[in-house]
């Protein structure tokens, strides 16, 4: 039997076992932000510890960013600290940062594969969960904890238990408005929340295999919504074209090189698995998280679950959902009001998925009383976004368009709900407050169908909603 | 350079239950009070906005409880820690005076960072996890033991054995929970294993066009 990636990734990274019996590996790429990276860089200087390898370490600023107004000093001095904590780090221990006026600046699990920082076979670490991201490169991507931040800092490697790995193939086809957000949603909803816990997710099969690069991120992006704190698909042909030419990613020879290199990394055509699934895309519909966890999804044409239709294991989290929305059991989710439309953050913020976005709102209004948002991913994004147009077609159609950061994925900045608002929006979790009020209400969406619900001001089908037409 | 951290063997005291599958980190603590350059003010944000109401009256949360005022351990059910890898939330927990949890599942990175700062994470059956439940909540005055070396705990009368990863239980009754030190002594080998990667050696990231603060 053959090896997967991730059992070539974990051997090649392999430094020694380690007296707990885990495995110390080597971190090819540590990226860094504001919030999860101060107190381990306080520990470092407690303990007098270096930065081991400076130069494989990244900075970027995100979660904290105002999107309006990112005139110096913020508004929000506790932002303003935390930046400004970065800024002395990074500048201290000689780590590259992206901040606001590189032009590289974005959240980072978006400039991460944009930059051609993360490549296919290296191991990525990142102290935060939406690591998984960067799997979509065939890469091992792992999200982290402060004291690991730390430990990557100080030698560069992390203490690790070995993960399964479940291969998840998607055949069939994927239908006109259906998206690999939908893909990624109806696989948590199957395999649950905890389906993932102890396995990394290999995403693979006919569909996977045809999406582009940024859908692939989607994918991998949530695949700890799904309890896997790992997730990958394996490189090919769509990889290596996505990379070539990125700034960071080798050029001439050695971009030959690197591509022999990334083409044996990927699993064996007979390599082994601890589990399989399978997803048929055919009966595939445009999906809608309704509830308090990403697995707690529907099909736009369906109706939100009965209790006594569940089972037992389900039903309380259902009924702590339904307390918290104060929607019907039963009621269809296709017609629900909605406040506040959100397209962005490290799922769906990339160029990609704002043309399809704008495609739907081109020559239609946003609802009157919608308040509806774009956030670019990144300055690049923002930038090409321009180049193409897209923020005059999302302001003529009512959209306030944004400047790059997490934004109102996680109410960590300016860009909150406010009371029990509903928003339909194109980030990762529908947790209880996450959107920054304790109240809110998240409908969780590819970004299409939030640019539909912002037209309609409800929960609409984008199927009916044509490209640059009138519905 | 100070590498010490303390050995982990037992742990008593009183217990509090928050009852629930899949409690994710946003719930333990709002990402809105993680605007801090340190941990040590996050106990008192400890599942804060499940203590608290829209109006900011307190709510019948069993943090707010004052028969669990004091309580080390917590019991939960599964897939507790899931979402956000803030390490906020066991610093929180830890803060708040949690000293190990126990319940039915946990989401991998918070196990993680809870082993990282002390905080042993034991897995129970449902039946046991819903008896220490029903007791602690009966009678909050239960003493709880944890024996981390046998795997047992005692709740009154009821003794029951746990689950703990062996490599977080080697750790803890090491005192070597605090990775750093231990990840360091293998400088050299890390430094081996850097030079044969190919990405390193054959192919490093082209940095001729980069000019950024930080000098790379």
């Amino acid at each position: 039997m053959g090896k997967n990636l991730l059992r070539k990734v974990w051997e090649l990274h392999k430094v020694r076992t380690l007296p707990s019996g885990q495995d110390q590996l080597y971190i090819g790429l540590h990226l860094i932000h504001e919030v999860t990276s101060p107190q381990a860089f306080a520990m470092l200087a407690e303990r007098g510890l270096k930065v081991l390898h400076p130069e494989r370490t990244f900075a970027t600023v995100d979660h904290i960013v105002p999107t309006d107004d990112q005139y110096r000093p913020f508004k929000d001095d506790l932002a303003e600290q935390m930046i400004r904590a970065l800024e002395r780090n990074t500048s201290k221990h000689g780590i590259p940062f992206f901040g606001l006026d590189s032009g590289l600046q974005g959240i980072v699990h978006i400039i991460g594969p944009e930059l051609g920082l993360s490549q296919p076979g290296m191991t990525i670490a990142c102290g935060d969960s939406h690591t998984s991201t960067h799997g979509a490169l065939g890469a091992i991507a792992i999200g982290i904890g402060t004291s690991q931040v730390r430990d990557v800092l100080a030698t560069q490697t992390l203490a690790l238990n070995p993960l399964k790995v479940r291969r998840i193939e998607v055949r069939g086809r994927l239908s006109p408005g259906v998206y690999s957000k939908d893909i990624i949603l109806r696989i948590i909803a199957e395999l649950g929340v905890k389906g993932g816990l102890g396995y990394a997710y290999e995403y693979g099969g006919p569909v996977i295999e045809t999406l582009p690069m940024e859908a692939r991120l989607t994918i991998c992006n949530m695949s700890i919504e799904g309890g896997a704190r790992v997730g990958y698909i394996n490189p090919d042909q769509v990889t290596f074209d996505y990379l070539e030419g990125r700034r960071f990613v080798p050029k001439g020879a050695e971009y030959r090189k690197a591509a022999g290199f990334w083409k044996q990394i990927a699993s064996d055509a007979d390599a082994e698995y601890d589990d399989r699934f399978q997803l048929d895309a055919d009966t595939l519909e445009p999906m809608i998280a309704w509830g308090i966890n990403p697995g707690q999804a529907v099909g736009v044409d369906q109706r939100l679950p009965m209790l006594k239709e569940l089972k037992e294991e389900e039903r309380e989290a259902v009924e702590m959902a339904y307390n918290h929305s104060r929607f019907r059991p039963g009621q269809p989710i296709k017609g629900q009001k909605i406040d506040v439309a959100f397209i962005g953050s490290c799922t769906n913020g990339r160029i990609s998925d704002l043309r399809e976005a704008a495609g739907r709102v081109k020559g239609r209004k946003a609802a009157k009383h919608v308040k509806a948002l774009v956030v670019p991913g990144s300055q690049a994004v923002a930038e090409q976004a321009a180049a193409e147009g897209l923020p005059e077609i999302f302001r003529e159609a009512g959209f306030q368009w944004r400047q790059a950061g997490c934004s109102m994925c996680l109410g960590m900045n300016p860009d909150v709900l406010v009371g029990d608002q509903v928003c339909a929006s194109s980030s990762n979790r529908n947790f209880i407050g996450r959107q920054g009020s304790p109240q809110g209400r998240t409908l969780l969406m590819s970004p299409a169908m939030v640019a539909a619900a912002a037209v309609a001001g409800e929960v609409a089908d984008v199927r009916e909603f044509s490209r640059g037409g009138k519905a | 350079m100070s590498t010490s951290t303390a050995q982990i063997r037992e742990i008593s005291g009183r217990a509090v239950a928050v009852r629930g599958n899949d409690v994710d980190t946003d719930r333990i603590i709002p990402a809105r009070y993680m605007k801090e350059l340190t941990f040590d003010s996050l106990g008192q944000y400890s599942f804060y906005d499940q203590r608290f109401d829209a109006s900011g009256k307190t709510t019948d949360h069993p943090f707010n409880e004052s028969r669990h005022r004091g309580a080390k351990v917590l019991l939960v059910n599964k897939n507790f820690g899931c979402g956000s890898s803030r390490e906020h939330a066991p610093q929180a927990l830890k803060r708040w005076g949690i000293r190990a949890i126990v319940g039915e599942s946990f989401a991998e990175i918070f196990a993680g960072n809870c082993s990282a700062i002390g905080v042993p994470t034991l897995t129970v059956g449902p039946e046991e996890i819903d008896q220490l439940m029903k007791q602690v909540e009966a009678e909050p005055d239960t003493q709880l033991h944890i024996d981390l070396e046998s795997r047992t705990l005692q709740a009154g009368d009821f003794r029951l054995s746990f689950y703990l990863p062996e490599s977080q239980a080697r750790v803890l009754l090491s005192g070597t929970w605090d990775t750093t030190t231990t990840l360091l002594e293998g400088l050299e080998q890390i430094q081996a294993a850097a030079a044969r990667l190919p990405y390193v050696k054959d192919f490093p990231y082209d940095r001729c066009e980069v000019d950024l603060p930080g000098g790379a």
